[in-house]
């Protein structure tokens, strides 16, 4: 018996801000996981199970904090299952749910990323020192700077590509209630001006830390007929994995995200991804890894993805829009921004983006990214229903 | 629930000796020879495992994404399908079951681990709770157990001469299983916090297991008798003990039903109880009779590696439907303060 | 032969200490602020439950609860567990139990401490009150724990039947919405045998490798396994001094924990005989002249346990294709 076709019925997402000070965290992903279920209309008692990810525990300083938001998630009495693949695990937490449904072991499953950053501080929580190491520097820019430069060393892209995409991204932001930064005063000489942190990551070419939450519905067939909405089909989803740190590791284009897409391309029947696919909600967390993911993901040769966006082809209006909802650059919670991503991604297919709406998209790609490079999810969704 | 889309069993299991401590290793240095282990015993190598997925927590080692470094062990490349559940590892195989339910992978590596050495696993526990009103009170689980202990004995279900029965049976079962921490006869001690004395509480210890899942005739071909999952189903219940009876556990009696337990009795039962006090709530819970060869292995009484003492009770019953000591086994791991979440598998062997 | 014994298991304190910061949300600010005030509030469910503490969603139908009521200062206790070695952090410092307690107007029961001479003084059913701490902010501590109180015992409550609690509306003068819970977790780190290996090489000012014995690569630091052949690495082989820088990035901020002047060069840079580079601090040459291929070597201070940083040794910058696989 073949696998039970997955839809995306219901989407909800929190207006993500820096610090959300008037609910607690059970109040936060209550009001993503409520959107969702109004976006389904639906109620609890609709849900089967809880699949639910977020980064490191120690980033709200509750261990597995699932076990505390069961009350508040429907959940008790019910199956709640907890995901956890560094920065990639929204993406992850959603194949997990489709899967329940593919399998056909649940109908209807409720998944929910969250990350309440402002209960610590990212870069505590990033950089908890390690007896017997050498502290050489703290959060993630200085992490990923030194591959940036490889990346511009090995394509000879210009300069200026990063602070292109940066200046597009929060602009579609603006077109994005959700989103965290709506910077109206934006220009691409203010974010060509800003500080340079790690050399060659600016500060605007950064992406925020963010209090915020994301869910969706997950159904099936007969689900997504009684759905009150368009549903957003899955046509492919995968995770790869791959060593932390490797001799001949290619942290600019780490073979786990290209063995990833491929992954999902062949479920999906995709066979030119610049051609077939509509938009694009991948996991940019500094502006330059656009153009790095533009060619690991397929969407350009190698050395080429930087061309994309210099010409303009990932803006929204371009043939190939890249974060239409203003991404990671934009918006940061960090345990949800995969999700997030997959969400956008179902959205488009829905035609349910509001402004950042892609016309006539038919089919999106939801891309995640975590840990040193090593762990992609993603997600193919297409608004007809799967072939077969 | 309907019948699963596919036939799949728990082909192979291993588990470390588990120890007070493993200052020698590092988290990969333990895991990696349990991996090699598993392996080793259907033939299989890295490049034949469909999907990986693991269980351990930051918090028991103390450094945020310590399962990277974990990962190291496997031998992830080229690329893998993989994940991770910041849970026991039990969860980690309910996860790897169903992708296989889904027909996207024939075989999948489990394992799991955790270092309790390096912390104070009590003080570390209570980070679980609710961080408002619970967690600033710093409730260590030995006390969350010992109220769950009173409340039972006040109910008239145990007594602590009871539980000192428990404690000593389990360890005597121990003694035949040469990775257990704890084993033999020991004195009960004294109270920890009173109902439950030292015999009546699980070694804190470190350790690894992993188990080869594998679907259809894979599983026949990697084990002569593979343990097959009829139903494994995992159930949450409210985070508060104040809402909840700690003398039952609705949420263990409702997987099993969903898993399917009832539908005819079991002959083995691996309970993931790491107090004496839990195994009566349990056994009351699944209505298990004496017929009932409960925890053989000696359960989490004689050996406790956060993280993974719950996938060690699906291994350890898959294992006894290996060997023919048991045609038809129940499996239980426990998560949360006071059992709150629990997962239940049935696993039978072939008709010999 | 001889066997060499495996060298003195390498310790260290880590300690995960942060003082988090909790927004706590309509239901859980009135609460605290209540205990702040010497007023015990509870929710009532659509069932007409009373829950105590209260929660925001309701245990059984998940819907959002915000009907608050005040409930007694007194209650009963509904199980119990003497404590005879408090640890840190927790409500008393001398031995105590722990009690769930059903306050009066309650339905459910609230965990805390009861400070009693001992054991054979708790029952299961008996009468407590809330002993307030002298100085209250607003947190479940402001319970300072429970104490055993003579009355005529009432019947036990349901928070459903008579004396059915009166509503509150939750509302005080400055309220409290928001908690610090500082955290402090104390372990003991050790790096395991092949870090502690390295180690011990490095207080010797040489830096060793270990080879996978299926790929033959050489890993530096080890880390106790091949991470693409997962078999651990084994024959130790000294790499470096000098290396080269394979990319960089130039760090313009200061973090908090560390004591480096910015700006300063961060590169990989893979040693000599290493098959990955290592990361680590450029000095002696103006940041602004690093670059891809610099050759480097390291400079050492006394008692450091790694080089202080690498500095130019001034041969030819090494060609990008002897390299390039080595980001």
């Amino acid at each position: 018996m073949s696998k039970e076709p997955v839809a995306v019925v219901g989407i909800g997402q929190t207006r993500h801000v820096a610090a959300r000070r008037d609910v607690s965290i059970a109040g936060l992903v209550r009001e993503a996981a409520l959107r969702a279920l109004a976006d389904a209309e639906l109620t609890w008692a609709d849900i089967d199970a809880v699949v639910i990810g977020k980064a490191p525990d120690f980033f709200e300083g509750v261990m597995m904090p699932e076990l505390y938001l069961a009350d508040a998630l429907g959940a008790v009495g019910k199956p709640m299952l907890r995901v956890h693949t560094a920065g990639s695990v929204g993406g992850s937490t959603a194949l997990v749910a489709a899967n329940l449904v593919a399998a056909r072991v649940h109908r209807t499953v409720l998944t929910l990323a969250f990350e309440k950053q402002s209960e610590s501080n990212a870069m505590w929580g990033l950089s908890l020192p390690v007896p017997f190491q050498q502290p050489l520097l703290a959060g993630a820019g200085g992490f990923f700077a030194p591959h940036v430069r490889a990346y511009m060393r090995r394509t000879g892209a210009p300069d200026t590509v990063g602070s292109l995409v940066a200046y597009k991204d929060r602009r579609n932001a603006l077109k994005n209630p959700y989103a965290h930064l709506h910077e109206h005063d934006i220009t691409l000489e203010k974010v060509q001006a800003s500080p340079m942190l790690w050399d060659p990551i600016r500060y605007s070419e950064t992406c925020p830390s963010s209090d915020g939450a994301c869910a969706m519905v997950l159904t099936d067939r007969a689900g997504a007929d009684r759905a009150p909405r368009p549903a957003a089909w899955v046509h492919g989803g995968a995770m790869r994995s791959e060593p932390t740190l490797f001799a001949g590791k290619d942290f600019v284009s780490p073979r786990a995200g290209s063995d990833c897409a491929a992954d999902v391309y062949r479920q999906a029947g995709i066979t030119d991804p610049r051609r077939q696919i509509d938009a694009v909600e991948m996991y940019v967390p500094f502006s330059w890894y656009e153009p790095m993911w533009l060619e690991n993901l397929g969407f350009a040769a190698e050395g080429e993805g930087w061309k994309l966006t210099e010409a303009g082809v990932t803006e929204l209006d371009g043939d190939l829009p890249v974060n239409p909802s203003g991404g990671v650059l934009s918006t940061n919670p960090i345990g949800a921004s995969g999700m997030i991503r997959f969400a956008e991604a179902a959205l488009q297919v829905r035609g349910e983006a509001g402004e950042h709406q892609i016309d006539g998209a038919r089919r999106a790609l939801g891309h995640a990214y975590g840990g040193g490079a090593q762990f992609f999810s993603m997600w193919l969704v297409g608004s007809a229903p799967p072939a077969g | 629930m309907s019948a699963p889309l596919r036939d799949v069993a728990i082909v192979a299991f291993a588990q470390s000796d588990h120890r007070r401590r493993t200052d020698d290793l590092s988290e990969v240095e333990m895991v990696m020879p349990v991996l090699h282990e598993v392996l080793r015993r259907t033939g299989c190598e890295t490049s034949d495992i469909g999907f990986t997925c693991s269980g351990s927590s930051d918090y028991l080692a103390g450094r945020a994404f310590s399962f990277t470094m974990a990962l190291d062990g496997v031998g992830a490349w080229p690329p893998i399908s993989e994940s991770h559940v910041e849970a026991d590892g039990a969860w980690a195989l309910y996860e790897a079951w169903v992708k296989l339910l889904t027909g996207e992978a024939d075989t999948a590596l489990v394992y799991a681990y955790g270092k309790s050495s390096p912390g104070s696993v009590r003080d570390v526990l209570t980070r679980q709770l609710d961080p408002y009103y619970l967690a600033p009170l710093w409730p260590d689980s030995v006390a969350l157990a010992a109220l769950q202990a009173q409340a039972l004995v006040d109910a008239g279900h145990t007594d602590e001469a009871a539980l000192a029965s428990i404690a000593a049976r389990r360890r005597a079962d121990a003694s035949a299983n040469p990775h257990a921490q704890l084993t033999g006869a020991r004195p009960q001690g004294d109270h920890v916090v009173a109902p439950l004395r030292t015999g009546d509480c699980p070694p804190i210890g470190d350790g690894a297991a992993a188990v080869i899942l594998a679907a259809g005739d894979r599983a026949r071909e990697l084990c002569e008798r593979p343990a097959w999952i009829r139903g494994m189903d995992h159930r949450i219940e409210a985070h508060s003990l104040g809402v909840r009876d700690l003398t039952d556990s609705p949420s263990t009696r409702l997987a099993a039903e969903r898993a399917g337990a009832f539908a005819r009795p079991v002959d083995t039962a691996e309970l993931h109880a790491p107090f004496t006090s839990q195994e009566v709530v349990l056994t009351r819970a699944l209505g298990l009779g004496d017929e009932v060869r409960v925890n053989p292995s000696g359960g989490a009484l004689a050996a406790n590696p956060v993280m993974a003492a719950g996938l060690i009770r699906l291994g350890e019953a898959a294992a006894a439907v290996h060997r023919g000591d048991s045609d038809r086994a129940l499996a239980h791991a426990t998560s949360g303060p006071c059992l709150q979440q629990n997962l239940v598998a049935v696993l039978e062997g072939d008709p010999r | 032969m001889t066997v060499t014994p495996p060298p003195e298991i390498l310790r260290a304190p880590l300690v995960v200490e942060f003082p988090f910061t909790r927004s706590l949300g309509p239901v859980q600010s009135a609460f605290l602020t209540g205990l702040r005030e010497r007023v015990v509030l509870g929710v009532r469910t659509e069932s007409g439950k009373v829950l105590v503490p209260p929660v925001e969603y309701d245990p059984e139908t998940a819907a959002e609860l915000r009907e608050l009521v005040e409930v007694a200062a007194t209650g009963t206790v509904t199980t119990w567990a003497w404590n005879p070695a408090p640890r840190p952090g927790q409500p008393l410092a001398t031995p105590f139990a722990w009690v769930l307690v059903r306050l009066d107007g309650a339905g459910t029961a609230l965990l805390h401490a009861l400070d009693a001479p001992g054991p054979e003084s708790v029952r299961t059913g008996m009468r407590v009150r809330i002993r307030w701490a002298a100085e209250r902010s607003g947190a479940i501590t402001d319970i300072a724990c429970f104490e055993p109180y003579e009355d005529d015992a009432p019947g036990p409550s349901t928070g459903t039947g008579e004396g059915r609690p009166a509503a509150h509306d939750g509302e005080f003068a400055d309220p409290v919405t928001g908690i610090t819970t500082p955290a402090r977790l104390d372990y003991t780190y050790s790096p395991g045998r092949a870090q502690t290996r390295y180690l011990y090489g490095l207080a010797e000012r040489r830096t060793v490798g270990e080879r996978c014995p299926s790929c033959a690569k050489v890993y530096v630091p080890p880390r106790g396994a091949c991470p693409t052949c997962g078999v651990a690495t084994t024959d130790r082989v000294e790499v470096g001094p000098r290396g080269t820088v394979t990319t960089y990035c130039v760090v313009n901020i200061k973090a908090k924990n560390l004591d480096i002047d910015v700006p300063y060069v961060y590169a990989h840079i893979a040693l000599d005989g290493a098959g990955l580079a290592l990361h680590g601090r450029i000095g002696g040459i103006p940041y602004d002249q690093v670059r891809m291929g610099l050759r480097v070597e390291p400079v050492w201070t006394e008692g450091a346990r790694y080089p202080d940083h690498y500095r130019p040794t001034g041969e030819p910058d090494a060609d990008y294709d002897t390299y390039k696989e080595l980001l």
